[in-house]
């Protein structure tokens, strides 16, 4: 799971859950891959992200690779930013951990990369 | 300067050309005069673009579209053409003029300006003469025959066969009725060709040679026609929420697109599902949706893929896709289901919890669509699209029966048949508004639900659906105590 992912992930499927955001990360493997830096994209996703939450989960995981806790007004510009913004949305995985739902507690596993969101059909009567 | 095109298309899918070929004009923003109205009874269309390099962007995108010529002459007969080639040879007027405006008494047909031939008469540039016929065919030589008569042309170039400067097409067309083929073709064209469209591509994506599929996987004309319908470029966010083995990430990927899929399935998402291929045994490790996307080197559009259940919330408000292409479980070669027990005051035990594979309710087709649609008009961006599938018998389709939103507007629908009495249905929509709340199930939506009404999936289907989860059940925790086998052996290094 990488961290643009995250950012996105709420819990809200719960009952009696209203945001469900951010969940928090535990993570026990972490793997950074290569992948096309691509700036275009970058600095038109950047607007639609939740910064904070997402310094935050990259800090928790020990991965904020430089990223400044605010957004830099004029990061089109901003190579440098959008590189590290870059490495943090897109080449840093989560592979194998949790997400732990903020109101309840509920944790969902990651395995492998892929997050399991599924509830139990106790939990959606 | 304005140029008049033949457009050829393959003569398939015949009920999605207009809605693909509508979706690249308008995504790409071209001015298009029509010289012949489209009919679905030709595979051609006549038409005038500002330039040649909008020509090609459109053909840059298109699956149907086969090839692209710059149009010299068209007519009724062989002799007839010829003779307005001749004309046009004359025809220094710069622009297309008829025949009546050349003085010729009797007789209208239009005629090309000579620049378009000239541009094309220099003495270094090579140049062949293709033979194409449609519905009727023809010996190589009758072939040469045929192009021996366009030997007025005043070309000096010489002759090459194998990559020419200059390719010149001759067309007849037999109609597209293969068992009334006529003598003489209704009409016939000639005309340099300029560029085809992306039929290899649809070589190049087969699923013949797809790493990992599912038994519901889509196949690449189609996937390429959905991505195209979507308007999906380069720089989009596209979701797919019943992504399966993920071909329609596939072509959202080859057009530019990142890319996020989810699924309920969790052994499909883990490429842990029976294997799909005739004679292949386990599935190799690479087979997942990311591998796919490797294949062809699009790996890096890649973003992620979820294990979800769609008929409950899980992206954060606000979040805007780009565009949603997806293929919704019809229930007929995979189950269509959403987690939910039919036992009222169930209770799961704490140590049931972990690695419980929930029991799952149907997920009726009214409700996946009135979801899909809400969700679609919550999380689309204004003017973006939803294409999706829907399943109908098909003499009780009504097209005011489908479904609808009144964030969207239906722009396309083109009909696939599957059987005599089955069809499904590609439906694009577009977001015209914003703010509109969800709009409740209508139970009455389900005037051609095609599960309850042709597929009787009474009794056998519930024994299917239990044997099946006792399989999950069993696969998926071997599969959990591997991983987690591995990662203790690696704790333990
Ligand atoms: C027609 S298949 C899609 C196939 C896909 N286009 C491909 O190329 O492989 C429908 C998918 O919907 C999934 N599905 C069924 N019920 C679902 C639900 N409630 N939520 C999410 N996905 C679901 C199935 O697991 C299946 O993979």
């Amino acid at each position: 799971m990488k961290l643009i992912t995250h950012n996105m992930l709420t819990s809200k499927c719960l009952k009696g859950v209203i945001t469900g955001y951010p969940l928090a990360i535990t993570a026990t493997v972490v793997k950074v891959s290569e992948v096309e830096y691509n700036p275009e994209f970058i600095s038109r996703i950047i607007p639609k992200l939740d910064w904070e939450v997402l310094w935050k989960a990259a800090d928790s995981i020990g991965h904020n690779e430089g990223l400044p806790p605010t957004i830099d007004p004029k990061f089109e510009d901003n190579e440098e930013f959008l590189r590290k913004a870059h490495k943090v949305l897109l080449e840093v995985e989560v592979e194998e951990g949790y997400l732990t739902c903020p109101e309840s507690g509920r944790q969902f596993p990651i395995t492998k990369g892929i997050p399991n969101m599924l509830l139990t059909e106790a939990e959606v009567q | 300067m304005w140029r008049r095109y033949l457009l050829w298309f393959a003569h398939e899918h015949i009920d999605f050309r207009h809605a693909e070929m509508q979706s690249i004009i308008s995504m790409l923003d071209i001015p298009v005069k029509y010289i012949e109205e489209p009919s679905m009874k030709k595979p051609y269309w006549i038409v005038e673009l500002p330039t040649e390099d909008h020509l090609k962007k459109i053909a840059n995108r298109s699956v149907l579209l086969k090839s692209c010529i710059e149009l010299w002459s068209h007519a009724k007969t062989e002799s007839e053409l010829h003779e307005n080639l001749k004309q046009a040879v004359k025809n220094t007027s710069g622009k297309w003029l008829t025949t009546q405006d050349l003085g010729v008494v009797g007789s209208n047909s239009q005629i090309c300006p000579s620049e378009q031939i000239e541009a094309c008469c220099d003495l270094k540039k090579s140049f062949k003469v293709d033979v194409e016929t449609f519905c009727k065919h023809f010996t190589m030589k009758e072939k040469v025959h045929k192009i021996e008569n366009f030997s007025y042309l005043p070309l000096k170039g010489p002759v090459k066969l194998k990559n020419p400067d200059i390719i010149l097409s001759y067309f007849e067309f037999y109609g597209v009725d293969p068992n009334n083929v006529p003598d003489k073709p209704y009409d016939v064209f000639f005309g340099r060709w300029v560029t085809d469209g992306q039929r290899d591509l649809i070589q190049h994506h087969s699923l013949k040679r797809r790493h990992f599929i599912g038994n519901t996987s889509m196949d690449a004309q189609l996937s390429l026609i959905m991505a195209n319908q979507a308007q999906i470029t380069s720089g989009h966010i596209v979701l797919d929420p019943f992504v399966g083995s993920g071909s329609l990430l596939v072509a959202a990927g080859h057009f530019g697109a990142h890319v996020w899929g989810s699924d309920i399935d969790f052994m499909m998402l883990h490429g842990r599902t029976r294997p799909t291929r005739v004679g292949q045994k386990v599935r190799a490790s690479e087979e997942s949706i990311r591998g796919n996307m490797k294949q062809y080197s699009i790996d890096s559009r890649y973003l992620d893929v979820v294990i979800s259940d769609f008929s409950l919330p899980m992206w954060r408000e606000g979040l805007k896709f780009d565009a949603i292409v997806t293929d919704p479980p019809y229930g007929v070669r995979e189950p269509a289901e959403k987690i939910g027990i039919e036992k009222e005051n169930y209770t799961l035990s704490e140590e049931h919890q972990i690695n419980h594979i929930p029991s799952k309710v149907e997920y009726g087709l009214p409700h996946i669509y009135s979801d899909l649609l809400n969700f679609a008009a919550r999380h689309l961006e204004m003017g973006r699209r939803l294409v999706c599938w829907y399943p109908l018998v098909r003499e009780e389709y009504k097209e005011d029966e489908l479904p609808c939103h009144p964030c969207l507007r239906l722009v396309g629908n083109s009909e696939q048949v599957l059987s005599k009495l089955t069809a499904r249905r590609l439906l694009t929509y577009e977001k015209v508004h914003d703010n509109v709340p969800n709009i409740p199930v209508d139970p009455n939506s389900a005037a051609h639900n095609f599960r309850e009404k042709y597929f009787s999936i009474g009794e056998i289907s519930r024994k299917e659906r239990k044997e099946r989860k006792a399989a999950e059940i069993v696969a998926n925790a071997a599969f959990i105590a591997l991983a987690h086998n591995k990662k203790n052996n690696l704790h333990d290094k």
